[in-house]
């Protein structure tokens, strides 16, 4: 491919490539190829359509493409232009595939997916309701293009954006649109991109760096992972449209986490093909523009979310964050002036360039216009990335979306925000989903993971567990995050292993609000928010743990005290086989466990064929067996999960 | 393990390297800037680890002090000091994978390898990790065995399959 010299080589080269697909109408197969649905063996049923294709001698073409979004039921194949929804294919469906769907146009109903509302089999993708709420924008390509190949993009009005903010607007009418469209920041603050932009356009230097903050670190989220690797042109033509706004600006950086392989081939693919069609790179377009990318690979700390500390990083320091101000808009990379923005607020750049900000304003809510992506997880039906108007309400994203709870469960929280987020409780149901409704509940809207959880989760434990993570995470700069969130966790330990004491709540809430008041960064502040958060919507539970040394949920198994019930016990011997602390005695006619050498490590209670081991708490009793069990536990004898009853 | 080891110092088994090997790896930065963590991750990408003369290297060729390049390396997760096994087995802790039981695989894998989570066994075949997400929420919980998620979940079967490849490989 030869260099583009100026825009109308741009629409030609768009023209030239729809008519040749208009003209060969071939049948399209577009096969999921993101890491869920890798993990599911997509690669295997790539090569499998390959090998059939050339044995029954059809022609199609055999599209890679992004995350689809459903990737519980990968891996997805999705047959164009009937518009066939495929899940779960095997490599050995590719014949069958091939022979009645493509050749013959019938649907094959073992590969249909059933709806977990409805109970009626799906065609197509609309008739899933897992699709049904969701509005796509950032998502749009994603599952419909090649992302290795930037003809496909192209092809769906790709750069489009780039070259009318070139030919046709100044910087500040670009920024001016972004303001209009009041497009916040998705990477958890929602600081709106118009102001920051003009922050860095009116900040006076020779050298300006606009920064692509790809480093997802919370746990849970993964939706800036699917688009740069089903999408990366679109963030890299954003990032473009922002280099050209702030002025300046020649050199960008695409931070990437270091657990995410693919996202950095694929935009390293993409970056090599922009340059080859001089969409990067000096003059481009013919504008005198010049603007150049370079991907910078993280290499595992959490904190590098952090904007000053994702800089550091990049000039390949310690990644620890400084106090602000100066601000990085002021002083950032190199001490250059720097503006950073996240994956999905990128992609969200081109459509609002191209449709307007009165469009994207009349998406979503008055305060947070436009969509948001989320990584619908935890203990739902349909597990996947979502993208849905903001104002939602999380009733709407739980039942229509994700199909209700698992099992058909109790709802008992939902998760957000990850270790900056927190729990919002059943009462909240309805609440409209946007930036200041979340900030109000005391949950954070984060980078948009939405774990949900249900009545077999402690939420005593889910605190500890994100406590866990920020203390091994934090970088220790400040004494607030890193001896505070020291001290929560061993707090929280201690009330999960049921040697809590009257006081531990006040004083996690006291060391909490210490926290958010004087830690360095955002991440040290928004540490105790979990913690914050359940007690205050579930102080019941933490009440139960410190008083009667009792799970409500029945998952924290070091609470309570063994004891074998004698009457119904068969002297099968497997709990004794099954401790490893030796705990158990076998007497001539019964077995019964020795408190002293019991770790409470709930094994025995698995093993159990009739269920005769139970817990048993200082007031009240949970009778064991299956149902003490926490769910999706392995059994250690066989390996296979647990069915809880 | 007939021998008795007792009383007996572990040797430590000390892995040399070329250090013209390092030489090559840093030649394409120089003059750059701010390219400490590429060249600590090349290093290791080459080693599989980052050896203590390694680090010599990187500390002479980019006019820094041990201690900096040390300090930066120690600061990130991705970085080790000791050899890794030849396997990898990383489980995934983070919260979707957490809240759907990933602690009992790990507890599994425990058992099954007789080392903690952060540990190399002896005989350099496996090492086993913690990771906290790999963007595969919606499969939870995962596995990731040798940078490929799997969703295999059975402790014993993750390793015996492994131990079957390693034996085909050998023979």
């Amino acid at each position: 491919m030869s260099k583009l010299k100026n825009f109308k080589e741009l629409s030609a080269l768009r023209e030239k490539i729809c008519n040749k697909r208009a003209r060969q109408k071939k049948t399209i197969v577009r096969v999921c190829s993101g890491t869920g649905c890798r993990a599911s063996g997509s690669q295997k049923v790539v090569e499998a359509f390959k090998k059939e294709a050339a044995k029954q001698g059809v022609d199609f073409e055999i599209r890679p493409t992004g995350c689809q979004g459903l990737c519980e039921k990968g891996p997805i194949v999705i047959v164009e232009p009937l518009d066939v929804f495929y899940q779960k294919v095997d490599p050995f469906d590719a014949a069958k595939i091939i022979d009645l769907t493509i050749n013959r146009g019938k649907v094959i109903d073992r590969l249909q997916v059933v709806d977990p509302i409805t109970g009626d089999l799906a065609v197509k993708e609309e008739e899933i309701s897992f699709y049904g709420k969701q509005h796509r924008i950032v998502l749009r390509n994603c599952g419909q293009i090649d992302p290795t190949n930037i003809e496909d993009y192209i092809a769906v009005g790709g750069y489009e954006a780039l070259a009318k903010v070139l030919s046709d607007m100044t910087p500040e009418e670009v920024i001016d649109e972004v303001k209009k469209s009041n497009l916040r920041g998705r990477g958890g603050a929602g600081f709106p991109v118009g102001r920051k932009w003009e922050g860095g356009r009116r900040t006076k230097g020779n050298i300006k760096y606009i920064v692509c903050n790809g480093d997802e670190g919370d746990p849970g989220a993964f939706m800036d992972r699917s688009v740069l690797e089903g999408d990366p042109h679109s963030v890299i033509e954003g990032m473009a449209i922002g280099a050209y706004a702030l002025g300046n600006c020649e050199k960008g950086f695409i931070y990437v986490r270091q657990e995410y392989p693919l996202a950095v081939e694929n935009l390293t693919i993409a970056i090599n093909q922009a340059r080859e069609l001089g969409l990067l790179g000096n003059n481009i377009l013919g504008s005198c523009f010049n603007f150049d990318l370079e991907i910078k690979r993280g290499a595992g700390a959490f904190i590098c979310g952090e904007s000053t500390a994702l800089m550091f990083s990049i000039e390949g320091k310690r990644g620890m964050p400084r106090t602000t101000p100066p601000r990085s808009v002021e002083k950032g990379l190199w001490g250059k002036p720097t503006v950073l923005n996240n994956v999905e607020t990128l992609a969200n750049i081109a459509p609002i360039i191209i449709k307007g900000a009165d469009w994207y304003t009349s998406i979503g809510t008055k305060g947070s216009p436009g969509t948001k992506i989320f990584a619908l997880t935890g203990k739902v039906k349909n597990t996947g990335l979502i993208e849905v108007p903001m104002g939602v309400t999380i009733r709407e994203i739980v039942y229509d979306i994700g199909g209700g709870i698992l099992g058909d469960k109790e709802f008992k929280a939902v998760q957000t925000g990850g270790p900056s987020g927190g729990c919002i409780p059943k009462e909240y149901l309805d609440l409209p989903v946007d930036f200041d409704s979340l900030d109000e509940v005391g949950a954070m809207m984060g980078s948009g993971g939405l774990v949900v959880m249900d009545e077999s989760n402690c939420m005593v434990e889910i605190a500890r567990y994100f406590l866990s993570f920020t203390q091994v995470e934090s970088c220790g700069k400040c004494p607030p995050c890193r001896i505070g969130t020291y001290e929560m966790f061993n707090i929280l330990t201690r009330i999960v292993e049921g040697k809590g004491e009257e006081g531990d709540i006040e004083r996690l809430e006291i060391i909490g609000k210490h926290i958010q008041e004087t830690a360095l960064c955002g991440l040290g502040k928004s540490a105790p928010n979990p913690v914050l958060s359940t007690i205050k919507y579930f102080r019941d539970e933490y009440e139960a743990h410190i008083r009667n040394r009792y799970c409500p949920a029945g998952a924290c198994t070091a609470l309570g005290r063994y004891r074998i019930h004698e009457e119904e016990c068969l002297l099968c011997g497997l709990c004794k086989e099954v401790c490893v602390y030796d705990a158990i005695v076998e007497e001539r006619d019964r077995f019964y466990i020795d408190q002293s050498y019991c770790e409470k490590c709930g094994a025995c209670i698995g093993v159990c064929p009739t269920g005769c081991v139970v817990r048993e708490f200082e007031e009240k009793t949970v009778s064991s067996g299956k149902q003490a069990v926490p769910a999706g536990r392995v059994c250690r004898q066989t390996g296979r999960q647990e069915v809880v009853k | 393990m007939s021998n008795c080891v007792c009383g007996t110092k572990k040797e430590e088994k000390k892995i040399q390297i070329d250090v013209d090997d390092v030489h090559k790896l840093l030649k394409k930065y120089e003059g750059k800037t701010g390219v400490l963590v590429h060249a600590l991750q090349d290093v290791q990408e080459e080693f599989g680890f980052l050896p203590e003369e390694s680090l010599e290297v990187i500390a002479d060729e980019f006019d820094l002090s041990l201690a900096h390049v040390y300090g930066v390396a120690s600061f990130y997760a991705h970085f080790y000091f000791t050899p890794r096994g030849k396997n990898i087995i990383k489980v995934c802790t983070g919260t979707a994978c957490y809240v759907r039981g990933s602690k009992l695989i790990l507890e599994g894998l425990e058992e099954e390898l007789g080392i903690k989570a952060g540990e190399t066994t002896d005989d350099l075949e496996f090492t086993l990790e913690t990771v906290s997400c790999v963007g595969c929420c919606a499969l939870a919980p995962v596995v990731v065995v040798n940078e490929n998620v799997s969703k295999e979940r059975n402790p014993k079967k993750i390793i015996s399959a492994l131990k079957n490849k390693g034996e085909e490989n050998d023979e």
